[in-house]
């Protein structure tokens, strides 16, 4: 039985009218072929639940677990089901509730102790780097196959994902602030640096405050801003989220900006969730939702500025370009046209969707660390639909679809996020490869 | 009786251990197709992942006399996948490959459990299409479509299913395989393809499809048309067919269906317009364009009040969601509802919306209207709430809407099947004869009743005695009495 802290609706789990359309986009459905392993029958399982028809453990939990909460049903929808609010609800209910083995606690307490934090992410990065440069000595890299050969999948898992990190760039900083460029300022915005982005990923976050900056952005970066919670929220892990919420919503709403941007499509999806989250909280209540109103993911503020005409010429990039819509910003955000309204304002770029677009890559938060199998298999299937597409360039705007797209094209191609793409437009310079 | 030990062990035998589920908590999750009002749970489900493993279980049903059901995406509207108690359920989700594409003779092969769309998208690159297109289309199966003989919006112009499905390959309730049909079409004998084509189910489990592939039209045309009132819009469909022209499609909707289908796709329906018509025309260009123009003259004559031209694949598209969204769509405006399906003469069109309405004044129930005005199938939809005790007025409201169809001069269902649904509503269409027939033709097909039991066919356990009860003559003078 659910706990009474927020079990799921009655009423949003009788919208579901048994139809069947979000069976083709959801992931584990086209996969298995399993109706208890797609939205439809995960809505069912729920119902059941709602009404202790049926335990939480075993059979419920499994096929809970094994949705990857892409949203991707959420679109599908006619009926209009928020399956994101369904899931949202009983995640947290099955981590209250439902002991799990010893085995998967210590991963999952392994994940939850070192990805929120920025700086135990650089330690092990660290490492990380330094075995990247040993790896390419091939008696190393004999060594480290037959090891990870020998490793659990989840562990083997990790150690595919990690990339590429120059020691330099997992250390280095943003200015606090960034002016906009010319004196004729559209408007001033914080960043959410976020935190496997800032460490894996700072380019990218060097990318964004620079074309924010030449489209007439002033730019803030509080330094003591922390992880916003995306990935415990996305886990069930409800109360350190709440925590983290309540901390990225005190350091953010005092510095007096028009927008809170993120260039992270999970940070933005659960920072726009806060309102909802802390509903009930009347001290929190119109603090969160104020802040998730002004949370915007950067392609909005780019589209939007846009629309009212560009500022910082560009210079043409000549590239066939292909856009991965991750799952958390088109499905969760439902933000679609404004990335291909900033990538074709790049002259010179033929923009090209991916075929099963709608599908999931498999990263999906931790997915693919507590998934490895489906996950890998997912990646698989993206890589080859992306390839199909013969693209110069592949581009996405979440950095957990970069690791694990960049997994499996194995360096084929440069995989990029939009903004590194438009800050090499502006600025005039090659494409970066990575 | 439930099932034996033996006959579990004989399943995990012939089929992978881990495709055969008997948790009862995921077997829950097969209960019921896309008609919820009936729930069974089966004993097993069985997710076969090759057509001689499809065989081997069912060869196992029988030689248990388990009865099996087969079931695809599970988007029927009639209850035809509604599992048995004590029997199995035979999932044909993983027989999902497209085995041959043979672009020159415009034919592909298929598994069961592909879905309807993925065909056309497997061809699309030679310019070809799958005609048939269900209004579920991207998730509804071959198998299924296969079984129900599914039509679509597009069938007024093009046919049904059977019009395109030129061989099958058949698991017979025995477990034996056979091919009916064959890659020409042509068939030596009676058309026993043309048997199993439409029979829900109920006489074996489809394993192989030959498909008819056509040429993606030339030139695409599509209107959306508001009228101010649904009279005015069928009279537009009758002036259509009577000056001689083949829409590919002519779909209506009502100010409900409307309403639900734009909050759920925003694809530029006019929320408040009493009927709106979505007429499509396809062919070389300048036909097209000519035959275009007519219709809209038409549409002009008859007081559209709105009339939007669809001026990108884009908006035709957007046009199609609207429409293809509706049923579930209307999930948005009422927490429950029934899909009916039933067909009357194109010229009774206005006549039946009339008679509807008002039954569902008198119901206190909202009728919303979608459908395939150009062969006058319907698709009423009643608007209910089960937590409010609707559920057994509603399921009286839309049986009379059936047999009000037959009534007309129609029929009972256009596409959706009989199922469990309307099986107790046979009688009203077929005499006895007709159903004895009917029944010794697939007792030849299945003599242990163990394939899909219990549907289309009325029977004593679903609908109660057959024929409406007359009082004896000496009971109606008093002189006995029944007890």
């Amino acid at each position: 039985m659910f706990d009474a802290h927020r079990p799921p609706a009655r009423e949003l789990l009788s919208d579901c009218v048994h139809c069947g359309f979000c069976l083709p986009t959801c992931p584990t459905y086209r996969l298995w072929g399993e109706e208890m392993d797609s939205p439809r029958g995960r809505i069912l399982l729920m119902d059941l639940a709602e009404k202790g028809e049926i335990p939480l453990e075993g059979a419920f939990t499994e096929h809970i677990d094994n949705c990857l909460g892409c949203m991707a049903c959420v679109t599908a929808c006619p009926s209009g089901v928020q399956y994101d609010r369904l899931l949202e609800a009983v995640r947290p209910q099955i981590e209250r509730n439902v002991p799990r083995p010893r085995g998967e606690q210590l991963f999952r307490g392994a994940i939850f102790a070192l990805f929120p934090y920025k700086r135990r992410l650089r330690l092990a990065a660290l490492p990380g780097a330094l075995y990247q440069r040993l790896r390419r000595a091939p008696s190393v890299a004999k060594l480290v196959s037959t090891i990870t050969a020998t490793l659990p999948a989840r562990l083997a898992a990790v150690e595919s994902l990690l990339p590429p990190v120059a020691v330099r760039e997992a250390f280095a900083r943003l200015p606090r602030v960034t002016p906009a460029v010319g004196g004729n300022r559209r408007g001033r915005v914080a960043l959410l640096t976020g935190c496997v982005q800032d460490v894996f990923f700072h380019r990218v976050n060097a990318a964004t405050v620079r074309v924010l900056a030449a489209e007439g952005f002033d730019v803030v970066v509080p330094r003591d801003q922390q992880c916003c919670g995306a990935l415990e929220l996305h886990s069930g892990r409800e109360a350190p989220a709440l925590v983290r919420a309540k901390r990225t919503i005190e350091t953010f709403e005092v510095l007096g900006v028009d927008a809170i941007v993120t260039n992270v499509a999970g940070c933005g999806s659960s920072m726009k969730e806060y309102g909802h989250l802390l509903a009930d909280d009347p001290e929190w209540a119109e603090r969160a939702a104020r802040f998730s109103r002004s949370v915007r993911d950067v392609h909005e503020v780019l589209a939007d500025a846009l629309a009212e005409g560009p500022r910082a010429p560009r210079h043409p990039v000549r590239a066939r370009v292909a856009y991965h819509d991750a799952c958390h910003l088109g499905h969760a955000q439902k933000v679609r046209a404004q990335p291909r309204a900033v990538l074709a304002s790049i002259p010179g770029v033929e923009l090209v969707d991916l075929p099963e677009a709608e599908l999931c890559c498999g990263s999906a938060g931790i997915y693919n660390l507590l998934h490895p199998e489906a996950a890998a298999e997912l990646g698989e299937r993206k890589a080859a639909n992306v390839r199909s597409t013969q693209p110069d360039v592949v581009v996405t705007a979440n950095p957990g679809c970069l690791l694990q797209i960049g997994k499996h094209l194995r360096g084929e191609r440069p995989l990029l996020h939009p903004v590194q793409l438009l800050d090499a437009s502006i600025r005039g310079v090659p494409v970066p490869q990575h | 009786m439930p099932l034996d030990g033996a006959a579990r062990r004989a399943f995990e035998a012939v089929l992978d251990p881990q495709d055969v589920l008997s948790d009862p908590v995921r077997c829950r999750v097969y209960e019921c197709d896309g008609l919820t009002g009936h729930r069974v749970v089966p004993e097993l489900v069985l997710l076969p992942r090759t057509a001689e493993q499809v065989a081997a279980a069912v060869r196992v049903c029988a030689e248990h006399e388990v009865p099996f059901v087969a079931r695809g995406a599970g988007t029927g509207l009639s209850g035809g996948a509604l599992p048995v108690a004590d029997g199995v359920v035979i999932g044909l989700n993983r027989l999902n490959r497209i085995l041959e594409v043979d672009p020159v003779d415009r034919r592909a092969v298929v598994e069961p459990g592909v879905t309807n769309l993925d065909v056309t998208r497997a061809v699309a690159q030679y310019g070809l299409y799958y005609a048939p297109d269900p209004s579920s289309q991207q998730v509804c199966t071959i198998g299924g479509n296969v079984a129900e003989n599914s039509g679509g919006a597009h069938c007024l112009k093009y046919g049904f299913t059977t019009n395109h499905v030129l061989a099958v390959e058949v698991v017979l309730p025995d477990g034996s395989t056979v091919t009916l049909g064959s890659d020409t079409g042509e068939q030596q004998g009676p058309d026993l393809r043309g048997l199993f084509l439409g029979s829900e189910g109920t006489l074996g489990i489809v394993t192989k499809v030959t498909v008819r592939l056509l040429r993606t039209p030339e030139t695409v045309r599509t209107l959306l048309a508001d009228f101010p009132s649904v009279a005015a819009a069928g009279e537009v469909v009758s002036d259509v067919v009577a000056a001689g022209i083949v829409p590919a499609a002519v779909e209506m909707m009502d100010a409900l269906a409307i309403e639900a289908a734009e909050e759920a796709v925003h694809a530029g329906y006019t929320i408040g317009t009493p009927a709106a018509l979505v007429v499509e025309l396809d062919g070389p260009a300048e036909e097209c364009g000519s035959t275009f123009e007519q219709v809209r003259r038409i549409c002009e004559a008859h007081g559209c009040t709105r009339l939007h031209i669809a001026g990108s694949a884009e908006e035709r598209a957007a046009i199609w969601r609207g429409r293809k969204a509706a049923f579930a769509a209307v999930g948005r405006i009422s927490p429950d509802y029934f899909v009916q399906d039933g067909v009357v003469p194109r010229t009774r069109l206005a006549e039946t919306l009339d008679r509807i309405a008002a039954m569902s004044r008198s119901a206190g129930l909202r009728v919303a209207n979608v459908f395939h005005a150009g062969d006058g199938n319907l698709h009423p939809l009643v608007l209910y709430d089960g937590a409010a005790g609707e559920t057994a007025r509603a399921e009286e409201l839309t049986s009379a809407i059936a047999e009000l169809c037959v009534e007309m001069g129609g029929s009972l269902s256009g596409e959706h099947g009989i199922g469990t649904d309307k099986a107790c509503s046979m009688p009203k269409m077929f005499s006895r004869d007709d159903l004895a027939v009917m029944a010794r033709v697939r007792d030849a097909w299945d003599p242990q009743g163990i394939c899909n039991p219990g549907k289309v066919l009325p029977t004593p356990r679903l609908c109660g005695e057959p024929g409406k009860y007359r009082p004896h003559p000496l009971e109606e003078a008093g002189v006995i009495e029944r007890l």
